[in-house]
């Protein structure tokens, strides 16, 4: 399939700029994911896009823009609607579609990086990648193994309803042989995004569309090429000694939000970025509450079964006695996600609640009877 | 349909003039007339596996004229929804249907309320052709109670369950399996009706079309797969996207029939065909030659992959509702004055229906919990923060 690589231009589409004084340097998170598949896919001629959209229109979130002016057709592949199908009558299930495509070259030796519009859409690709891809490594007791990523927009993004705002952390991070990241700063999707394509396992990568737009200061580390973040390690955003707050993608800029209110009422939060659902951080977070004795776990997807519920649990399981307070966890409605603007901010976690969440671990409220 | 109600009082008074009147032009069929017309479509029908329909439409004044008005009250909506949308009155995604009005109003006009019809997300106008209110359409967009879904679903999601509308479906391709087994569900239980599954190009490549139809056809299902081929997928041409972009062939031993999608009665002889011959033979596929004047969303401008003279070609060309103006002056059914007032009252029948939209209210806190289930069993629901918020579904 690779011919000749048309090797037009070996500079990244992002010039690494090394900044000699101490003033960061901001990149979107668009920027920041554009620069690292540039970057892999000039390191590395087995690695390959394709999606929905990603060549011509630039992606639907421009994520892949100019990438197909710089590798070609060949690298960047336009796939016409075709994730997957799933039936109403499950007499027979077919598999067909880009999704199975990409896991099929990857069981070959290539590197694809499968986009999806959103992951509302990896539902009908969902075989694909946990019985084709997931699996297989320890069905064939290592000889097929899947370096697939599989990257797109995850969550609730706003007024899109109830079809297209589902998070997927969850149901992709219960699964083993999966790796599910999920990036919040432009230096996560960049070492993450970078991670996820050099791993040799198959990668779910848990974007947020409304974070796209997002800029944050970057250091010449991370700008540097060779950028890299662990896979299965959290970061502490923001130190703190009374209570911990877990949380991933947007919901850690709304957990620092919180810390900032909390910190003005005498309550010092420690903010923890998972990064990393599978793995989980586990030893990070217990160290975590065992030095604030007090857990509030944030996600922006359904309660029942979610990551907080895992985090919880591990806490429990790990460090029992260091807990003060009851675990708190705060996520998504258990509903499906509205359209109306009102009831749509009932249905999703705000600042307000994670605040409130973290006053009673800290017994600074009286909690509230349950309402009917 | 609702809307033949709002013109035609104020229209009874223009009909009652003298014909004497110096500037009136003598008539020689009035537009409620319902004596039978028979006119040709533009182009013939092309067929796959049966014998094409004739091209000579049964229809009449009457029927001619509300296409008029119907089309143009669906063309006002959705321009209308374009300035609500980039008002921000309308959030998320919105799919504009301007272009495509004749397949939606030529279906109606073949088939009965009995029927099923199911269709994607590009659905404002055939909920407005199942009977759904412009009040109901709007309310909907801006997410208040008086929308037909109470302002929970949005624009992708109107349903109208006593005309047999099953929506309204976000993901690409998945209305179809639906359909045929909404068609499935008609042949059980013996019914004389039929479902029409509505799909566009984009979704025409999925593979769950061709396992639904391998099993509708095993069945002889009464599905009618409508393919609105407006040769964009989104951004993607049908060329780019489709080894063979002849869909009215694709079901291979399913029999097929390619339409003009921009003529109304051809639209609504394809659609009567399509009924009598589901019933008797089991499925087939309409595919409907059609455009869309807008991009895929309102977030796409819809000009970096085609060009604008591309999209003002077929608006000089083929547009559904001029195409019915000029028969409506050709036969004298109709002045020009008269169908400029029809289209006046139209853009205010739209305004009217927004301004009252606006003031509904949003939905009650209370309905973020309720048609979570039927039958709740009394369980507990919860808000993002569980020990503030929560409800028992009933």
């Amino acid at each position: 399939m690779l011919r000749a690589i048309r090797h037009k231009n070996i500079l990244p589409a992002f010039s690494a700029f090394r900044a000699f004084s101490s003033s960061a340097k901001e990149m979107t998170v668009r920027e920041a994911l554009n620069s690292a598949l540039d970057e892999e896919m000039s390191a590395d001629p087995k690695v390959f896009l394709m999606g929905e959209e990603v060549g011509e229109y630039q992606g639907a979130y421009k994520i892949t823009k100019g990438l197909l002016d710089k590798y070609g057709p060949e690298r960047v592949l336009d796939t016409p609607i075709t994730e997957e199908m799933a039936l109403i009558c499950l007499l027979n299930i077919l598999q067909a579609g880009f999704t199975g495509i990409g896991v099929g070259a990857a069981y070959y030796g290539l590197r694809p990086v499968v986009e999806f519009m959103t992951f509302n859409f990896s539902m009908q690709a969902i075989d694909h990648i946990i019985n084709s891809a997931a699996k297989s490594n320890y069905m064939s007791a290592g000889q097929i193994s899947v370096p697939i990523v599989f990257r797109g927009p995850n969550g609730a993004a706003a007024g899109v309803g109830a079809q297209h705002s589902q998070c997927y952390a969850a149901w992709y991070a219960s699964c083993p042989g999966l790796k599910v990241l999920s990036p919040y700063s432009s230096e996560d999707a960049r070492g993450l995004l970078k991670a996820a394509i050099r791993d040799p396992d198959p990668v779910v990568f848990l974007e947020n569309e409304l974070l796209y737009g997002e800029s944050f200061p970057v250091s010449a580390e991370v700008l540097d090429s060779s950028f890299c973040l662990p896979i299965g390690k959290a970061k502490i955003e923001r130190e703190g000694k009374d209570v911990t707050i877990t949380a991933f993608s947007k919901m850690v800029g709304y957990a620092l939000k919180a810390a900032e209110i909390l910190a003005k009422e005498g309550i010092s939060a420690e903010v923890i970025n998972l990064r990393s659902i599978r793995p989980l951080d586990r030893s990070t977070i217990n160290a975590s509450v065992r030095k604030t004795n007090r857990l509030v776990t944030v996600e922006e997807g359904f309660p029942q079964h979610g990551v907080g519920a895992e985090i919880c649990t591990s806490v429990i399981e790990e460090s029992f006695g260091y807990l003060d307070a009851p675990v708190e966890r705060i996520a998504g409605a258990d509903v499906p996600m509205p359209y109306a603007a009102n009831l749509e901010r009932m249905a999703v976690p705000q600042v307000e609640d994670i605040v409130r969440a973290a006053k009673r671990a800290c017994y600074r409220s009286v909690p509230l009877a349950a309402t009917a | 349909m609702a809307l033949s109600r709002i013109a035609s009082s104020s229209h009874a008074s223009n009909l009652l003039k003298p014909l004497s009147t110096a500037l009136s032009i003598r008539r020689l069929i009035s537009s409620d007339s319902t004596v039978p017309l028979t006119i040709e479509t533009s182009l013939p029908f092309i067929s796959h596996k049966c014998d094409a329909p004739p091209r000579a439409v049964d229809t009449s004044a009457s029927e001619l004229f509300s296409f008029f008005r119907d089309m143009a009250t669906m063309r006002r909506m959705e321009i209308a929804a374009d300035s609500l949308y980039k008002a921000k009155l309308i959030r998320g995604f919105c799919h504009l249907y301007d272009g495509q009005e004749a397949v939606a109003i030529g279906m109606e006009a073949a088939i009965t309320k009995k029927d099923a019809i199911i269709t994607a997300y590009r659905d404002h106008c055939t909920f407005i052709g199942r009977g759904g209110t412009l009040l109901e359409v709007f309310g909907e967009l801006m997410g208040r109670i008086c929308g037909g879904s109470k302002g929970k679903g949005g624009s992708m999601h109107f349903y109208r369950k006593q005309t047999n509308f099953f929506g309204g479906h976000g993901i690409v391709g998945a209305q179809i399996p639906l359909g045929c087994g909404l068609a499935f569900a008609q042949r059980y239980s013996k019914e004389e009706n039929v479902t029409f599954t509505l799909y566009g190009d984009g979704a025409a490549n999925q593979g769950q079309l061709f396992e639904a139809l391998n099993m509708a056809a095993l069945w002889d299902l009464p599905a009618i797969l409508v393919c609105e081929n407006n040769h964009y997928g989104m951004g993607t041409a049908e060329w780019r996207a489709a080894k063979n972009p002849a869909y009215y062939k694709r079901g291979d031993y399913v029999p097929g029939l390619k339409v003009d999608g921009m003529d109304v009665l051809a639209v609504k002889q394809a659609c009567k065909f399509a009924k009598e011959n589901a019933l008797k033979n089991g499925p087939l596929i309409l595919e409907m030659d059609t455009y869309r004047y807008h991009g895929h969303s309102m977030s796409d401008p819809g000009s970096t992959y085609r060009t604008r003279d591309e999209i003002s070609g077929v608006r000089q060309e083929r547009d559904p509702i001029e195409r019915v103006r000029k028969l409506l002056l050709a036969h004298d059914i109709a002045s020009e004055k008269e169908l400029k007032d029809i289209e006046k009252q139209v853009r205010k029948d739209v305004d009217d229906a927004i301004a009252k939209a606006k003031e509904c209210p949003m939905p009650d806190p209370s309905e973020l919990f309720t048609n979570v289930y039927v039958k709740g069993l009394g369980v507990e629901s919860f808000g993002a923060d569980r020990k503030e918020v929560r409800a028992t579904l009933p």
